[in-house]
């Protein structure tokens, strides 16, 4: 990763949800790559619609999306997913971890469900020693309705930063948790975003955390014409 | 897809209550009419089998099925009678060797089947405990019944009154069991075989008395006219034929005239067997002659119309199953909607989510037919004793 460069870069997005009034309109919006930055505004802003546009998860209506080299907004569905599983790591505010399978299949399970990636045995060892950095080594067998949530989240973000992913969007990713476990699991992401180099893009309502990020957004000012 | 199938492996792992209940709802819903089609094939045959062994049966004219099912598998409902001179009619035309059965009393029960040793060898019944036939009053058990009863050579049985308000009825006659047979998977596993004579003397056409003529109690006594001698119900008649009185046991008339429910005909060939049906066309015969496995197999047919309802009942109940299980599954994908969703934020197809959804599909059903194998295989290989035990007891 070359610090300075532009990580994510996008031009007149536009997004609406059918049959909801809601829509979403960013002019311009710009992420360096390395930087850590915190996106903040009150619910029903759209700030979960923005990463979930970064990811590719949603098509935007109009505008253009880029994510370092690869411009998302012009790939096709299946283009967008192997981009987004190959270098986007997604930490969800509700963890989406699947009951049914123990914590390191789940950690595991991004290399199951593509061909996109391949499930190595190397990459198991990664998964154990991520899972060692974060201190749930010891659950790895164990299923996600025994673990408290902050162990679930832990094991979420594992699975976020297995594949190594240049860009690292999360969601509320420590909204569930109470105050000692949520300045752990910001150090953990901190640590794994500045070990592998990954650019930091965290929607919070913390306003705690905020000065730990290198730069904040108010997404109630952005959307109204703002840029970052 | 080795990956979709261990998905799909982990949730039913997981969901294994959920998992058992559906399995064994498809095994049950599969294995029930396939067992239900082996028994009822097993026992056509078995029926069958027993009504082919058996060549023409001659009985009194009236319901075939009653003579049928009287004389080959001892039912209780008694034919019309007829007399040992059809026996005798069949012995004279030289085409096959009659043996006759009479078939009406009970003990315990269970029928007492009159007959001569012909029929053991016709059957290929053989003795596995004590001894055969020898003295009027001896009984051999089947195996069965000699289980049931508890009783061994030496021990006795005694006939059950045909009605037991009848008060100028027969007395009980008590019976020595002098042998026990091998079991032969038939209605004779559940018979007491006596001598034809000693159902004539169970029916009260055989008696042994006090001798009237050397009592001395005048009380009995009501006429004496030369050498006859008449008495009176006092007379004393032996409910036990043993060493002491046997020789006072005696039949009145000609034991021609002695009823048999039937006589099983066989002929010594195939045009023997033809030319015998041939002598009773003549419609002012008292007799008829069947063919048991003709008569068996039209009443199975009858029986068996019954099963053509019985798939269709069942083909309802498994339409009405799966399409029970579609809308569980239906219901499973709702429930299972925000998982769903789950994977494919995390970058999987909507092709590879349905190849997941089906691994487990495949996986129960597999599972369930595996299971439905066992089954069968287990009903198929106890189908001959299960139903031998439903038509035998």
């Amino acid at each position: 990763m070359i610090y300075g460069k532009t990580m994510i870069h996008t031009e007149s997005l536009k997004f609406e949800y059918p049959d909801s009034s809601f829509h979403l309109s960013i002019a311009h919006f710009a992420v360096k790559a390395g930087e850590k930055v915190a996106v903040v505004g009150p619910s029903g802003s759209g700030k979960t619609t923005l990463l979930n546009l970064l990811a590719g998860i949603l098509t935007p209506m109009a505008g253009s999306i880029q994510v370092g080299e690869t411009a998302v907004s012009d790939l096709h569905d299946a283009g967008r997913r192997d981009f987004r599983i190959r270098n986007i790591g997604f930490v969800f505010q509700d963890f989406e971890l699947l009951d049914y399978l123990s914590i390191l299949d789940n950690i595991l399970n991004s290399y199951r469900i593509t061909d996109a990636l391949k499930l190595t045995g190397e990459v198991r060892q990664r998964a154990i020693h991520l899972s060692n950095q974060m201190g749930i080594a010891d659950h790895l067998k164990r299923h996600p309705g025994e673990l408290s949530q902050g162990e679930k989240q832990r094991a979420a973000i594992c699975r976020a930063l297995l594949p190594n992913p240049d860009l690292i969007l999360a969601d509320e990713a420590t909204g569930n948790l109470d105050p000692d476990n949520k300045t752990r699991i910001l150090d953990l992401l901190f640590e794994s975003v500045a070990a592998h180099g990954s650019t930091l893009v965290a929607v919070t309502h913390d306003h705690e955390l905020l000065p730990r990020f290198d730069r904040v957004i108010d997404f109630q000012d952005f959307r109204t014409g703002g840029t970052s | 897809m080795i990956d979709s199938l261990y998905l799909a492996w982990q949730y039913i792992r997981f969901n294994r209550i959920k998992t058992i209940i559906l399995v064994t709802s498809i095994t049950l819903i599969a294995v029930l009419p396939l067992s239900l089609e082996i028994l009822l094939s097993e026992s056509e045959r078995q029926l069958l089998a027993r009504a082919e062994s058996t060549p023409l049966l001659v009985g009194a004219k009236g319901s075939a099925l009653d003579l049928a099912m009287n004389s080959l598998y001892f039912d209780d409902e008694v034919p019309e009678l007829m007399t040992m001179a059809a026996a005798n009619r069949i012995y004279d035309t030289e085409l096959a060797l009659p043996i006759p059965l009479y078939v009406r009393f009970q003990t315990r029960g269970h029928p007492i089947v009159g007959t001569t040793f012909d029929y053991f060898d016709f059957r290929g019944l053989t003795i596995e405990k004590g001894q055969s036939l020898t003295l009027l009053g001896d009984c051999v058990l089947g195996a069965k019944i000699a289980v049931e009863l508890g009783l061994e050579p030496g021990e006795s049985l005694v006939s059950s009154p045909e009605n037991l308000f009848d008060l100028a009825g027969v007395y009980p006659l008590k019976m020595r069991v002098v042998g026990v047979l091998a079991p032969s998977h038939s209605a004779d596993d559940l018979a007491a075989f006596v001598d034809l004579k000693t159902a004539w003397v169970i029916q009260g056409l055989g008696h042994g008395h006090q001798d009237v003529t050397r009592t001395r109690d005048r009380s009995v006594i009501l006429k004496r006219e030369g050498g006859n001698v008449a008495a009176n119900a006092k007379l004393f008649h032996y409910t036990e034929i043993d060493a002491e009185n046997l020789d006072s046991f005696h039949f009145h008339g000609d034991t021609s005239i002695y009823p048999v429910t039937a006589v099983i005909a066989v002929p010594h060939d195939d045009k023997s067997g033809t030319l015998l049906r041939g002598r009773y066309l003549n419609s002012e015969d008292l007799e008829q002659i069947i063919q048991p496995a003709e008569v068996i197999d039209g009443l199975l047919q009858n029986i068996f119309r019954i099963r053509t309802v019985l798939d269709a009942v069942i083909a309802i109940v498994g339409l009405a199953t799966i399409l029970t299980m579609i809308l569980v599954f239906t219901l499973s994908l709702r429930l299972r909607q925000r998982e769903i969703q789950t994977i494919f934020k995390l970058g999987c197809r909507k092709a590879t989510i349905a190849r997941m959804l089906s691994a487990e599909i495949v996986i129960i059903l597999l599972a369930s037919s595996l299971l439905c194998a066992v089954a069968i295989g287990v009903v198929d290989g106890y189908a001959e004793e299960l139903v031998r035990s439903l038509l035998v007891g």
